[in-house]
């Protein structure tokens, strides 16, 4: 049987599936910010931006844009009724606090053992782009990543030990890539679901890290 | 810096038998970009607030330009696009160093940094925030967890406490902020609109020298005292900057 991958939506929303109403959560750049569009807009989640957002809405319509209501993206917003701002200081608080139910961030790597990659290629590399990246990584309650199961080449991205500079270590509870929804254990990762035709001895293939069947 | 560019502007009154009597009134307004840049030395560390292109005090940073001072060090969230004013900034060399979260590689602060041509310090946008709310809240020092474990934590201090490894961290003080709020009074107090507090209000705080430019400018009182997120006695000058 063939598998057709999931394309960037299709992991958005496997992820959005799995938020609880009530929760409080941070959506990382990349595909993370589009989960909040496969949430029920009837389900009461309320999202988090860094740039001191409680409560971020959908895109406006073109013609109702408020310049002054962005996200973490610089992508212009709406407030949900019940929204409120604080300023930056305040944001991580809530970020590291232990605030949020759950922050969603994309990555490089993840490793077995909870590790997260997902700031710089390399340690020599100039150019760094950490962001919130680290606070929101070890502050909330949960986190998840929403990633390519392996980089365009093949290599496995879902590793042993993290190849490239670590974002924060032992922080991701659950990743869902293109293929599968791994949940990470005191054993290592146990396959949660995959998608169909998908079989586990071919996920292993394209997996550095033992898989546990769930 | 010098201490008359830290003080407001007031106004003096003259008794009638000529002697001029204590400042009467507080206000903080100017009236130009020049009396606004008054005073900003060579040197300078300069807290830059805004997120994009929300709370962004542009006009401020084009008024920083014209004044000319240089060697700067530049705290902002980011090194700025190509087109910003921190561009601008950077490509007549007035920037020496430049604090913030990330650098975009295709910008001129991300090809100054490939070439080794320009001194940035990479920062976690959280603690970044935090060193500079120390520094208004004179906290001398603190320890979070967030880099703690990372290249950022190389050749720091760390301590494990309550089970986590934590990383040193310092505060993080301005010579002047530039800042945008949406309405202000002549004491200075100020509000802002939607999500352009972000960096705004901490910045306000750490400062020696707050400079804000405002959207509007309200009568003293007309702001609703629980509205108010930067109380005038965390601002210096203000300049009225119409939308």
């Amino acid at each position: 049987m063939d598998i057709t991958p999931l394309d960037r939506n299709g992991m958005a929303a496997w992820c959005a599936r799995d938020i609880p109403e009530g929760w409080l959560v941070n959506l990382g750049i990349g595909i993370p910010t589009l989960v909040a569009d496969f949430v029920p807009a009837d389900r009461e989640v309320i999202f988090h931006a860094e740039n001191g957002v409680i409560g971020v809405g959908p895109a406006p319509a073109p013609d109702a844009i408020n310049p002054f209501l962005i996200n973490a993206s610089t992508t212009h917003v709406t407030l949900r009724t019940g929204g409120s701002y604080v300023h930056h200081a305040d944001s991580f608080a809530i970020a590291r606090g232990g605030h949020l139910d759950l922050c969603v961030l994309g990555a490089f790597e993840v490793a077995e053992n909870g590790d997260i990659a997902n700031w710089a290629r390399s340690a020599d590399e100039p150019v760094k782009q950490v962001g919130g990246a680290m606070d929101l990584a070890i502050g909330a309650q949960r986190l998840w990543v929403v990633m390519e199961h392996t980089t365009r080449e093949g290599e496995p991205r879902i590793r042993q030990r993290c190849t490239y500079p670590l974002t924060a270590k032992g922080v991701v509870k659950r990743v869902y890539t293109n293929l599968a929804v791994l949940d990470l254990t005191a054993h290592g990762f146990v396959v949660r679901d995959m998608i169909p035709g998908m079989t586990l001895e071919a996920l292993q293939e394209r997996t550095e890290a033992r898989l546990l069947s769930g | 810096m010098t201490g008359d560019a830290r003080q407001f502007t007031a106004t003096v009154s003259t008794a009638a038998d000529g002697r001029a009597t204590l400042p009467r009134m507080i206000d903080k307004f100017v009236h130009s970009m020049a009396d606004a840049m008054t005073g900003i030395a060579d040197g300078s560390t300069i807290l830059l607030g805004g997120f994009g292109d929300v709370g962004t005090p542009t006009a401020l940073l084009d008024g920083l330009i014209q004044q000319g001072a240089r060697d700067l060090t530049i705290v902002a969230v980011a090194g700025g696009r190509d087109g910003s004013a921190i561009e601008q900034l950077l490509s007549l060399g007035r920037v020496r160093k430049l604090i913030c979260s990330f650098v975009r590689p295709a910008s001129l602060s991300g090809r100054l940094l490939q070439r080794g041509d320009l001194e940035v310090e990479i920062i976690p946008q959280g603690t970044m925030a935090e060193r500079m709310r120390a520094a208004g809240a004179g906290i001398t020092g603190f320890y979070t967890p967030t880099g703690a474990d990372t290249l950022l934590a190389e050749g720091r201090e760390t301590r494990e406490i309550g089970g986590r490894l934590c990383l040193l961290e310092y505060p993080l003080p301005g010579d002047v902020a530039l800042i945008e709020a949406w309405s202000a009074d002549r004491w200075g107090n100020l509000t802002y609109r939607d999500s352009a507090q972000n960096f705004n209000p901490v910045m306000a705080m750490a400062a020696k020298l707050t400079i804000a430019m405002t959207r509007n400018v309200a009568a003293l009182g007309e702001l609703a005292p629980e509205t108010i997120v930067t109380p005038g006695i965390f601002v210096n000058r203000v300049l009225h900057v119409p939308l």
